[in-house]
């Protein structure tokens, strides 16, 4: 009567990547496949923890029988499927959407996209010259449903200043993607908290507290779980931040260490990353059972108490 | 419980659970991670009940929330053990097969009718009906509770009470339901594991069992005495009483973690010499004979700690301790080298080794089994499987044999807290924790959190309306035992006559000047949970309190981290 | 949950707004007890709070027919009644046009249509001068609001209790003087068909009075119900089956398969969705139904509800209709106390309810599941399929969603039979079909034909160009659809045919564009719609739709040379492959289809070629 529950193995399926026939278990998606079968595909909104937002559409493939590409990350495999990943379709639309997103995205700190650019041939600098950034808070007062007319010399970005308003991270919506990522884990999948959301819509859509108020008056509890996922920089801890503000960013003098936060009982696992004995920035390992990733405002910025010089001895 | 010290699930069982009941536990603040595990419950459809006397952050998240009178968590359960007899819904082959004392403690609690409860503990009987009936019908059921339960004067009879709920429904020893203390510090848990209390040896394993200190006089060379030592409330009686002259601290901070502080000062002033091992200058430290500067475990050392589903995780040194700081491990073994009893090796695996050698839970726990599954639940005896992830499986077991000692249903009387409200002191003061602080402070205090108000005294807003107090007005607050001063913070999640103070913040203000010390005679827990109180209006000069000046004379933030802690607060 | 509230308080109408939807609050007790510190005991909330989250986007309307715009204490307010965080609200209600997030200069609004047919139309400067120079309302631009045959429009929105929403037209045939005042629907013009004996779907509209029911059951109403209840559920799935019928929305997927999905589907309850959100540019035909003919809509989708097991139905509709949702309110209800529909329908135990779900001002809420994140109280941005709604739909149930049209083509087929229905069009594309005629026809109006017409007897039934205009272009299908030249007059308007003619029968839109136009002002409106209705979630979409109008306004901009003009050109295809290859849903795969086709069947911006 310890009804624990049972582990039926899944069913196996049958497809074919790139002309190799592969077996792989009912509830993979294609992006499972792929890389068991050492198939890079690019990816940007795809969280390990988190429901698939399929948004960027960086890691579609061509999927015989289907009308448009389809999404790796989130299309389930099925019995004889016929999947190209890199077929001229693929490699088009791939390019596109780094263009686009080059074009539009500061892109600067997000890993992988310079070999991705060079791979795809992706050339986003050739919609024209970046228009000049948006005023702080522009962007968040933009008005559903119209726009103003294109201005012919300029591409359109999402450039703006950093919204800095509170001591423990900064939100630099110039690097925003919209993965939504932050959203998801602020809210349903994990933290419940909602203190932001997309809001607007189309190009104009952003990620913002409601009306935009200062996070220091909004629902945020700076459990930091927003910055865990994001994978553009556009959300960095201060202290990251400000490290590489002062260019003194040296990932040589860095390395990350996995230890047990000092609070509570949960014993939620973190990842201590050090540069010069110093602590810049904590994160959780997103395949640990105990935090999945996630951590609260002790366990994310509470280390302060060890760090010099506010702490010495003798 | 039943012979285990730990918490019965793990938390995957809790985002399994048809049914959360968090009892006394404010978790999205105290324990946010593990209320992540309630919340992916909850968005399954599982149904939760918060019982708090503070309508709080938690309590809004429940599908019903019952906010008893402060202390009075046995009416309450007594009531509803009672609901669930009357109503033909106890585990009768679970309670038959596997229980003892069912009689007894029938006839106990048929005195609890709802009228009765409701009278008693304030809660409406249909809530205290409702709750009853879902927990007794629910598939998998869990019920967690922290200090809510635990700091009262009879926090063991409280514990108990809970105990007997699960025991009539059968909501123990399988998978998704169970009984779950939530650790609130990051290796209580371990601590107690490690015989850091008075009865245990490392292991938990019993003092006044003779095989076991068989083993360990055997391994360590020399007699283990069959003698329980004292627990925290003992020592300090103890202290008062001249018989403990000296004291050797690691990682507490007692000068302001007790209950009634003044008396705690003035218990630790007694003393012939007073050692303390922490990794900064605490309160208690300043007061000491001898410091001795310590890493702190959980980023510039090695070594072990234990979570509240009684996971064994490691921990890493990741930064270099400031100069002169040593290992615990270092300390301890240079003080038993000079007392002359040289421990070995203070490498931590090597000390590691040595708990597995004697510790049949921990016998499967290697480091590198540890760093490959991401930490190991105990009970772990074979290094070739892992155990299921719940506790007492074996009160389901088919064979009677196998079914071992049947687990006692215990009688437990209501017994409302000792500090009683009168006209003198009306209002109730209940303490607890923020979501960005931490006990005393130490810790936490260090960062620049936006969520940070410091202490307030948080007052239902018709209360603060009749005093005549409007928010952000500092006003004292005095108890039986000592006064502070505070800001007042309105809460509306606070029912008229309920106040609420954290101890977070010690050195501005000294909650525990107004918190009384009466203790759990079984666990040695203060009744932090209710203190009576009055709220005084500060007109003309501000008078000279032992509050004012503490705050004048103490430095902003006095760290401390409790390595080995030795109360579970 | 535990919400972060400012507890400023709303006005008292912003409370009285969100009260009318959400009921007098069991919980306004709660927390008035513990604002005065009553005894505080035992609350419930939870998941029973939760479940109420549908009721979000009805609040919000509710706030900004009351007051005009979402405040922040209104927003707070609702957050606080329903349980749902103010960002997430706020994320909500940005995503609306219709939920303005600032006080407006003037309580009264007027959304002039600068849309396709509006911009073709007379007068149309004249018209919004009207509003312009008006001191007493706020002028907005609209998107289409689908009112093409009395171009040009304006949907005039008074704040209050209630509020006051008219629709402003020039109805081109009206003898009133004063155009402002004809916000009647259906203009007499709009169905030049009235009355003919063989129509079958414009039958009864503009014949009877539409909110009559005795009337619509003695013009054949309720028959086809009574037979669907004699036939039974699997034999009415069959009928549908038979007769072929295609979606009518644009994506011609066939509708006895979609029925015999969500019949087959084991979850439980199913739910049914009228599809009435319809905004493609240039679409007026299920407007014209759902004023002229609201009980053929309750009708089918009872039907529809039998046939597939649902007890509830919900009619999406475009927020920008407020009379199609006067009348049809008012027709559910007399359905309702007729006992056709509720718990025992036509007293055969067979239970079905619906009610009329306004849509914000969201074009991307026609997608079908998109509808459901509205519905839902979420930001309407379409789902990723698989899984498809007959598996995974509204709430997360089996959902069968259906055009407005596609539902009333179910009454001829129950009624009649599959083999008469199949009779009437082509034995590929079987039925009749509406189309919208608008642009340069002397009678703009919605056209019923069976399918196989073609494109230049449709044009002569809405008696040709005016004097004087020879043919440009045809817009078919709408924004997503493509433009054809004078060559495809010949062209039989079925879906067979029209495919293979690269082309599309679309939404039914036949906007005609005489030689007069601006073919460009035209794709450049196109371009402009779909940057403003993409839902920002894929970056094809998203950034395409700018990059695609960037791209436009600098061949427009006429200081290219060829060069430039060639490689702008190469910009526009691939980034419109791209879209179309990528892109989430059906909005950012087509919206490349009218400008690739203009520019390569017009050869725009490439006059200078031999």
């Amino acid at each position: 009567m310890t009804d624990e529950p049972t582990t039926t193995p899944p069913r196996t399926v049958q497809l074919t990547v790139d002309g190799t026939a592969v077996s792989a278990a009912e509830g993979d998606r294609l992006l499972d496949v792929c890389r068991s079968l050492g198939t890079d595909v690019p990816t940007l909104c795809f969280g390990d923890t988190l429901t698939a937002r399929n948004a960027c559409r960086v890691c579609v493939v061509e999927l015989d029988g289907n009308r448009t590409l389809v999404p790796s990350c989130s299309r389930p495999v099925e019995d004889g499927q016929v999947v190209h990943t890199d077929s001229d379709r693929v490699r088009h639309s791939r390019k596109l959407v780094l263009e686009l997103l080059g074009s539009s995205v500061d892109l600067s700190l997000t890993e992988g996209v310079a070999a991705w650019n060079e791979r795809y041939g992706a050339d986003p600098g050739r919609f024209g010259e970046p228009a000049a950034p948006a005023a702080a808070g522009e962007r968040d007062r933009l008005i559903t449903g119209e726009h103003p007319d294109p201005d012919p010399d300029h591409a359109a970005t999402v450039a703006q200043p950093p919204k800095v308003d509170n001591p423990l991270y900064v939100r630099d919506y110039g690097k925003c993607i919209l993965c939504f990522k932050c959203v998801d884990a602020c809210g349903e999948q994990w933290q419940n908290t909602f203190a932001i959301s997309a809001a607007g819509r189309g190009f104009d859509t952003r990620i913002a507290t409601e009306f935009d108020v200062a996070l220091t008056d909004s629902a945020c509890v700076y459990c930091g779980n927003c910055i865990a996922v994001c994978p553009t920089g556009a959300l960095l801890p201060t202290a990251e931040f400000d490290l590489r503000a002062a260019a003194n960013w040296a990932p040589e003098r860095q390395h990350e260490t996995t230890t047990v936060c000092p609070y509570c009982g949960v014993g939620c696992n973190l990842t201590l990353h050090v540069q010069d004995n110093e602590i810049f920035k904590v994160s959780s390992p997103s395949d640990h059972s105990v935090a999945h990733g996630n951590l609260c405002i002790k366990g994310r910025f509470g280390y302060v108490h060890v760090q010099p010089p506010r702490r010495r001895t003798g | 419980m039943f012979g285990a010290g730990g918490g019965t699930s793990s938390y995957q069982e809790v985002e399994d659970a048809d049914l959360i009941v968090l009892w006394g536990s404010n978790a999205r603040h105290a324990h946010p991670i593990f209320f992540h595990h309630v919340l992916g419950a909850v968005r399954r459809g599982a149904k939760l009940y918060v019982i708090d006397p503070r309508r709080t952050e938690t309590a809004q998240w429940a599908d019903l929330w019952l906010g008893p009178e402060v202390g009075t968590d046995i009416a309450l359960a007594n009531t509803m053990a009672r609901v669930i007899i009357e109503r033909g819904l106890v585990h009768q082959d679970f309670v038959e097969g596997a229980t003892s004392g069912f009689e007894a403690f029938a006839a106990s609690v048929q005195p609890w009718t709802l009228e009765r409860g409701e009278a008693v503990t304030g809660v409406p009987a249909w809530a205290i009906e409702e709750l009853a009936v879902a927990y007794a019908r629910a598939g998998r059921a869990q019920l967690c509770w922290t200090l809510g339960i635990t700091e009262h004067h009879n926090g063991t009879d409280n514990v108990l009470a809970l105990i007997n709920l699960a025991l009539l429904c059968g909501h123990v020893g399988r998978y998704g339901s169970g009984l779950n203390p939530l650790r609130g510090q990051n290796n209580v848990q371990g601590g107690g594991d490690m015989g850091a209390i008075p009865n245990r040896l490392p292991g938990f394993q019993d003092l006044h069992d003779a095989d076991v200190r068989r083993r360990f006089a055997d391994a360590w060379q020399h007699p283990i005495r069959p003698e329980y030592g004292l627990n925290l409330s003992e020592m300090f009686d103890a202290m008062a009483e001249d018989h403990l002259k000296g004291l050797y601290v690691i990682g507490e901070n007692p000068a302001q973690t007790e209950a009634d502080s003044a008396l705690a000062l003035e218990r630790l002033g007694r003393l012939d010499h007073l050692v303390v091992q922490d990794i900064v200058l605490t309160r208690t430290a300043s007061l000491a004979d001898v410091v001795l500067p310590a890493t702190a475990a959980w980023c510039e050392s090695e070594g072990t700690v234990t979570n509240s589903e009684r996971r064994v995780q490691r921990v890493r040194k990741a930064v270099e301790p400031p100069a002169g700081a040593r290992d615990d491990l270092a300390i301890i073994a240079e003080l038993a080298e000079r007392l002359g009893r040289p421990l070995g090796s203070t490498d931590s695996e090597a000390v590691w080794e040595e708990v597995r050698s004697l510790s049949p839970m921990h016998r499967g726990m290697s480091y590198p089994r540890l760093e490959a599954l991401g930490g190991i639940q105990w009970p772990c005896p074979d290094e070739d499987r892992l155990e299921p992830p719940f506790l007492h499986g074996r009160l389901w077991a088919d064979d009677p044999a196998e079914r071992g000692p049947r687990a006692p249903f215990s009688v437990v009387h209501d017994a409302p807290p000792i500090d009683r409200l009168d006209a003198e002191f009306p209002l109730r003061l209940t303490t607890g924790r923020r979501l960005d602080s931490y006990n005393s402070g130490v810790q936490s205090g260090a960062f620049a959190s936006p969520l940070r108000r410091g202490e307030t005294i948080d007052l239902a807003p018709a209360d603060a309306a009749a005093l005549g107090v409007v928010e952000g007005e500092t006003v004292r607050v005095v108890s039986r035992r000592g006064a502070v001063q505070a800001p007042v913070r309105l809460d509306r999640g606070l029912r008229r006559g309920l106040a609420f103070m954290t101890m977070h913040f010690p050195d501005e203000v000294d909650t525990n000047q107004l918190t009384i010390d009466a203790s759990d005679p079984k666990a040695g827990t203060a009744e932090f949970k209710a203190s009576a109180i009055r709220i005084e209006r500060l007109t003309g000069p501000e008078p000279a309190t032992p509050t004012a000046a503490t705050a004048a004379t103490a430095t902003p933030t006095t760290p401390t981290t409790p390595t080995t802690p030795s109360a579970d607060r | 949950m535990d919400l972060h509230l400012t507890r400023n308080e709303p006005s008292t109408p912003e409370r009285d707004a969100v009260d009318d939807v959400l009921g007098a609050p069991a919980d306004r007790t709660a927390a008035e007890r513990a604002a005065t510190g009553q005894i505080l005991r035992a609350e419930r909330g939870g998941q029973a709070v939760r479940d109420r989250r549908h009721l979000l986007l009805p609040a919000l309307l509710a706030l900004v027919d009351r007051v005009g715009w979402l405040s922040p204490e209104g927003l707070d307010h609702l957050s606080g009644r329903l349980g749902v965080a103010p960002a997430e609200v706020y994320g909500v209600a940005s995503f609306y046009a219709l939920i303005p997030l600032e006080a407006r200069p003037t309580p009264t609004v007027a959304h002039v249509c600068v849309d396709l047919a509006c911009r073709l139309a007379e007068g149309a400067s004249e018209h919004r001068r009207r509003y312009d120079e008006d001191p007493t309302v706020t002028v907005v631009d609209s998107p289409c609001l689908g009112q093409c045959d009395r171009a040009p429009a304006t949907l005039v929105s008074e704040p209050g209790s209630p509020a006051r929403h008219r629709v402003d037209t020039t109805a081109t045939d009206s003898s009133t003087s004063d155009p402002i005042a004809t916000s009647d629907p259906i203009a007499t013009a709009a169905i030049a068909q009235r009355g003919e004996p063989d129509l079958t779907l414009l039958r009864r509209v503009d014949v009877i009075e539409a909110t009559d029911l005795d009337a619509y059951v003695a013009h054949g109403g309720y028959a086809a119900l009574g037979r669907a209840l004699d036939l039974g559920p699997a034999a009415v799935v069959d009928e549908i089956d038979a007769a072929g019928l295609v979606g009518r929305g644009g994506a011609a997927f066939p509708t006895g398969r979609k029925w015999a999905a969500v019949a087959a589907q084991a979850a439980q309850p199913h739910h049914l969705v009228c599809n009435a959100d319809e905004s493609e540019p240039g679409t007026f035909k299920d407007r014209v139904i759902l004023e002229g003919d609201p009980f053929a809509v309750i009708e089918a989708m009872t039907i529809a509800a039998y046939a597939t097991g649902c007890e509830h139905g919900w009619i999406y509709l475009r927020g920008e209709y407020p009379v199609a949702r006067e009348r049809l309110e008012e027709a559910i209800g007399l359905a309702r106390g007729r006992g056709l529909l509720g718990a025992d329908v036509m007293g055969r135990g067979f239970a079905f309810d619906l009610e009329v779900f306004r849509g914000a001002g969201a074009y991307i809420c026609g997608e079908e599941t998109a509808i459901f994140n509205s519905i839902e109280g979420y930001r309407g941005e379409p789902r990723s399929k698989p899984p498809f709604p007959v598996e995974v739909g509204l709430f997360g149930r089996p959902t069968l969603v259906n055009n407005v049209e596609t539902l009333v083509n179910v009454l001829p087929i129950v009624a009649e039979g599959a083999a008469a229905y199949r009779r009437i069009g082509t034995a590929q594309s079987p039925g009749p079909k509406l189309f919208c005629l608008s642009g340069s026809v002397r009678r703009p109006g919605v056209y019923e034909v069976p399918f196989g017409r073609t494109l230049g007897e449709l044009i002569e039934l809405a008696g040709g160009l005016p004097d004087g205009r020879s043919l440009q272009a045809v817009l078919l299908g709408g924004a997503a659809g493509t433009f054809v030249g004078p060559e495809h007059l010949t062209l039989p308007l079925t879906f067979e045919d029209t495919r293979t003619a690269g082309t599309t029968v679309g939404s039914g839109v036949v906007l005609v564009i005489d030689d007069r136009a601006d073919l460009v002002d035209l794709v450049g409106r196109i371009a402009a719609f779909f940057r403003d209705e993409s839902c920002g979630q894929c970056v094809p979409c998203r950034v395409g739709t700018v990059r695609q109008e960037e791209a436009l306004v600098r061949l427009r901009s006429g200081r290219h040379d060829r060069n430039e003009q060639d490689r702008d050109l190469a910009l526009l295809d691939e980034v419109g492959r791209a879209m179309r290859d990528a892109s989430i849903c059906g909005l950012g795969q087509t919206a490349w289809n009218a400008i690739e086709s203009a520019l390569t069947r017009f050869s725009l911006f490439r006059e200078d070629e031999p």
